[in-house]
């Protein structure tokens, strides 16, 4: 009833493909698990962006004082509150020729006779000629180096420059902000060492041996989590004597965010290493002879190193935010040290916002720029924490 | 005499043979990231009422996205590029192949026409409705029943796939079912709209072989008397021998053979269909028969002796009332092993057999009994070993993972995979342990260049190769092979087999071989044990437990198992064991 027909050709040796792009293949074969990782996460352009972000930030933070045009604390009396000038290419000299000239426009201030307020007007006739590569107030790049040449600055030392204004004591605020950067984007990034030293080490031990020894940290960590952070640490930062230099009570603070910042990455590793120690290759290492501290480190922890640095770039901007929290509210960082947070104390009243609201614009624009590129980064990295998903 | 039963209701079925789906000439692309694939090419086949056509072919042969494309649950970036799927009607054929995915056409046909039947019974029904509420949804869905109507049809559905009690399983959810319960619910709920095609994806292959010749059974019985077409997606030869009417080989997305069953199994034309009923075939013989040592002598000296090994779980005290509740997974077992020998130990799932290679192991800890290995030097009380001296066992006696994905490390080389064992004991490092990785290589017939690759770069039964070079790496004297074989094709399952027996021949290796496949076992072993239930049943040789089995749990097992021969079924006349 049913006919019998076959295909006379010789059975095929691999499935039928056609290859859609002619772009060099990737070779797997010989590609270890990082270069797998790269090949997913590059294929993710908003990741790629929010990384080159973090990583300008993280150049403008080591080059700081390369980079500001003047240094934190010069305070200049005479512009208080000035508003941000507009950097300008071409300027017209007393001829009329209009020619190539970096410059910024000087400001005409008008004292309000009844409030005493000063008022600026960007007076256009004013030019203060700016240069790359300038001499001007001299500096220590990481209190080693001495040199005095900044990238941008007016030519003429005595002339003045604020792209982004000044605050109420006359500070350019662009330089102060440069300075945060290395700041907070430190703070985090020390914060999240001894946060992931904590939680993987922790984490680690609660998911190997589990039975009371996980009992027992997971308990721990619940205490931990279940805290209310603001209180504890305006407890714990009100108790750092004032006597303390700046740099120590920067370490404090780091150390004080990062004590509660461990426990979600512990619980995550816990996680993968109840998931991990019953997976095939993990039995065969232990029947290899394998010891724990190498089936540990060597077998387990290389196969979530992804998904720990992920979930390491999601932490971060908690850290910075934390950081900044504290430093609003009064009780992390204090003048003379400058980082985001100090920036944004100075926007904390109506008044301020009210005439000078670059002070509260462009630090929050800097926090919400690093929160954003982080999460987004993160995301990133967590999708391709796993390239052999597909 | 079943089998008269089916010959005469077949002849007897009003307008058997008439054609009820044609799919002509389909063509199935799915977009990858850096290719198309052309999962399917040009395939062609009718089904006819009462009749079944296996669809037969190894994994990734395009089998399964048939099937799923004639119900269009083709996966998000595939597409059928060519091709019709007529489904006969009254008006006409329709054509599945156009139609868009929310037409009511389409509703219709899926569930309502067409019934399907996945694998993996777990997963393919929710577990948070209960059974009977599932399959009135289909009812009154697909025949505007109402809720009375159809709580009534579903019981009646429930006693015909054969549920005990079907009046009170109704009620019952997911969980309080067996996996055949679960399966046979599942078929209930695809004919709850009286289909007249039934597709049923590789229905068994998630089953143990005695519920497997149950459920295949039902479904045959289902399928004639209810004169419905049936496609029956298998990689199993058995299964077809035994079930089908008509059989397409697909190979690489392509039909390259059709035909009668008889035609293909005593007359195949295509090469790749006599490769695949060759390594089939060949495991129904033991080449071990032939070439095996003399009897094992009763004053030989046994390598691994296992006396009166027990493990319960679920006994111990517990701190609060105590538990009376235990399960005795493995109970009293004993048995020998002898140098060059290979013992298979078989049964269903359940049985005990992969905890007993555990415990023999001790990475699960014996409850009571004794582990005796005989190697160099004095005889070792495996029980008694402590945590040293239990590394220097595991180094004589090694294990064989299952699942060739789950055992390679992805983020290690393959040297560093088969290099870790001689790395830990201390034994090679540098340019001899790269030596020593080269021969492991060779021994299983893979190239020593691909040593600095990662696991993904190969095929299962690669994977499975560079596992077995891992457990050799140490000289072993005994390897457990936990169903070694079990996720592997069967073209492949046959050159694994004899990769190990020809390694044997070199080595001097004793295999414990647990399997819950009988033709396996048949093939690889000298002895076998039977579990069921964690007791040892039956102990014998290979030729004598699967020709003549004694006992009558083993005789039910051995004729479950479908026999790659459509003129000698094997399953439908087979021996029933209840306990």
């Amino acid at each position: 009833m049913l006919e019998h027909t076959y295909i006379d050709e010789a059975p095929e040796a691999a499935p039928a493909v056609t290859a859609i792009r002619t772009s060099k293949p990737v070779k797997t074969a010989v590609a270890g698990p990082w270069r797998l990782m790269w090949a997913k996460f590059a294929r993710n352009k908003v990741a790629i962006v929010a990384g080159v972000i973090i990583l300008l930030l993280y150049l403008i933070g080591l080059f700081a004082e390369f980079l500001a045009p003047a240094l934190p604390d010069t305070a200049r009396p005479q512009f208080t509150n000035a508003p941000p000038q507009e950097l300008r290419l071409f300027a017209t000299d007393a001829e009329g020729n209009s020619q190539f000239q970096l410059h910024v426009t000087g400001y005409t201030m008008t004292v309000d006779q009844a409030s005493l307020r000063r008022s600026y007007v960007i007076d256009d006739a004013q030019v203060v000629p700016v240069g790359l590569f300038v001499k001007g107030a001299p500096y220590k790049l990481w209190g080693v180096i001495p040199s005095d040449v900044h990238l941008i600055g007016p030519l003429k030392s005595s002339d003045t420059m604020y792209l982004m204004g000044t605050d109420k004591l006359g500070r350019d605020l662009f330089s102060r902000l440069i300075h945060g950067t290395r700041i907070s984007m430190s703070i985090g990034l020390i914060g999240v060492t001894i946060s992931l030293f904590l939680g993987v080490i922790l984490g680690s031990i609660s998911g190997f041996y589990g039975g009371w020894v996980d009992l027992v940290i997971q308990r721990v960590i619940e205490v931990i989590s279940s805290m209310p952070t603001i209180p504890l640490w305006l407890g714990l930062a009100a108790a750092i004597p004032l006597s303390w230099s700046p740099i120590t009570v920067y370490f404090v603070i780091t150390l004080i965010v990062s004590l509660f910042g461990w426990t979600g990455l512990a619980r995550e590793v816990r996680g993968r290493f109840f998931a991990l120690r019953s997976e095939d290759f993990v039995t065969a290492a232990r029947l290899d002879g394998s010891s724990e501290r190498r089936l540990i480190f060597r077998h387990i922890l290389p196969s979530l190193t992804s998904h720990i640095l992920a979930v390491v770039t999601l932490a971060l901007p908690t850290m910075i935010v934390a950081e900044t929290a504290l430093s609003f509210l009064g009780i992390g960082l204090k003048a003379p040290v400058v980082s985001w947070g100090v920036l944004l104390q100075d926007a904390q009243n109506v008044r301020t916002i009210a005439t000078a609201p670059w002070l509260l614009i462009w630090p929050s624009a800097a926090v919400v720029i690093t929160v954003l590129a982080y999460n987004f980064l993160g995301d990133g990295l967590r999708d391709a924490a796993d390239p052999y998903e597909s | 005499m079943q089998m008269q039963a089916v010959n005469t209701s077949r002849s007897t079925a009003g307008q058997a043979g008439e054609v009820v789906l044609k799919v002509e000439h389909l063509s199935l692309d799915f977009r990858l990231r850096t290719e198309i694939l052309h999962a399917v090419r040009d395939v062609s086949f009718e089904l006819r009422r009462g009749e079944t056509l296996c669809l037969v072919g190894e994994s990734g042969s395009g089998k399964s996205v048939t099937a799923r494309a004639l119900l269009r649950i083709l996966d998000k970036n595939g597409v059928i590029a060519a091709g019709k799927m007529l489904l006969a009607g009254q008006h006409g054929d329709i054509d599945i192949a156009p139609l868009t995915e929310r037409s009511p056409e389409l509703l219709k046909i899926r569930g309502g026409r067409i019934g399907l039947i996945f694998q993996e019974p777990m997963s393919s029904l929710s577990p948070v409705h209960t059974i009977g509420s599932q399959i009135v949804e289909a009812l009154r869905l697909h025949r505007r029943m109402d809720k009375k109507q159809a709580r009534a049809e579903t019981i009646e559905l429930l006693r015909q796939v054969e549920i005990p009690n079907p009046d009170k399983m109704i009620d019952r959810y997911t969980f309080e079912f067996s996996g055949g319960m679960r399966q046979r619910a599942m078929i209930a709920m695809a004919l709850a709209a009286d289909p007249e095609i039934l597709i049923a994806d590789e229905p068994t292959t998630a089953l143990d072989v005695t519920t497997q010749a149950e459920i295949l059974d039902l479904i045959k019985r289902l399928q004639i008397s209810r004169g419905m077409a049936m496609l029956l997606i298998t990689h199993d030869m058995g299964i077809v021998a035994e079930v089908a009417d008509a059989v397409a080989v697909m190979h690489y997305g392509r039909i390259v053979e059709t035909g009668s069953t008889d035609d293909i199994f005593h007359n195949p034309r295509h090469d790749y269909t006599k490769r695949l009923l060759g390594s089939t075939v060949k495991l129904e013989q033991n080449p071990r028969a032939a070439t095996r040592a003399k009897p094992v002598a009763s004053d030989r000296q046994p390598v691994l002796s296992v006396r009166n090994l027990t493990k319960v779980y679920g006994a111990s005290k517990a701190w609060m009332g105590g538990s009376s509740f235990a399960v005795k997974a493995v109970d009293d077992i004993s048995f020998d092993l002898y140098p060059g020998e290979n013992l298979g130990i078989v049964g269903e799932s359940g049985s005990g057999k992969t905890t007993l290679g555990r415990l023999i192991l001790r990475t699960v800890e014996p409850t009571s009994g004794d582990v005796t290995y005989f190697g160099q030097g004095e005889p070792l009380e495996v029980t008694k070993l402590n945590k040293r001296q239990l590394k220097g066992f595991h180094r004589d006696v090694r294990l064989v993972f299952q699942d060739p994905f789950a055992s390679l490390n992805p983020r290690m080389t393959v040297k560093q995979v088969i290099g870790d064992p001689l790395i830990v004991s201390g034994k090679l490092h540098g340019a001899a342990l790269d030596r020593r990785v080269g021969e492991l290589l060779e021994l299983v017939g893979l190239d020593p260049a691909v040593m600095e690759r990662y696991p993904h770069a190969f095929s299962g039964g690669q994977r499975q190769r560079i596992s077995i070079a891992r457990a050799l790496a140490l000289d072993p004297k005994i390897i457990i092979a936990d169903e070694a074989t079990a996720a592997l094709d069967v073209s492949i399952r046959a050159q694994i087999l004899d990769l190990l027996l020809d390694i044997q021949k070199r080595l001097d290796l004793s295999f414990i071989f647990i399997s819950h496949d009988i033709s396996v076992v048949r093939y690889f072993c000298d002895r076998v044990a039977v579990l069921h239930r964690g007791k040892l049943v039956e102990m014998g040789s290979a030729e004598q437990i699967c020709t003549s089995p004694q006992q009558p749990y083993t005789q039910s097992l051995i004729s479950a198992v479908p026999h790659p021969d459509p003129r000698h079924k094997r399953m439908m006349h087979r021996t029933r064991f209840t306990a």
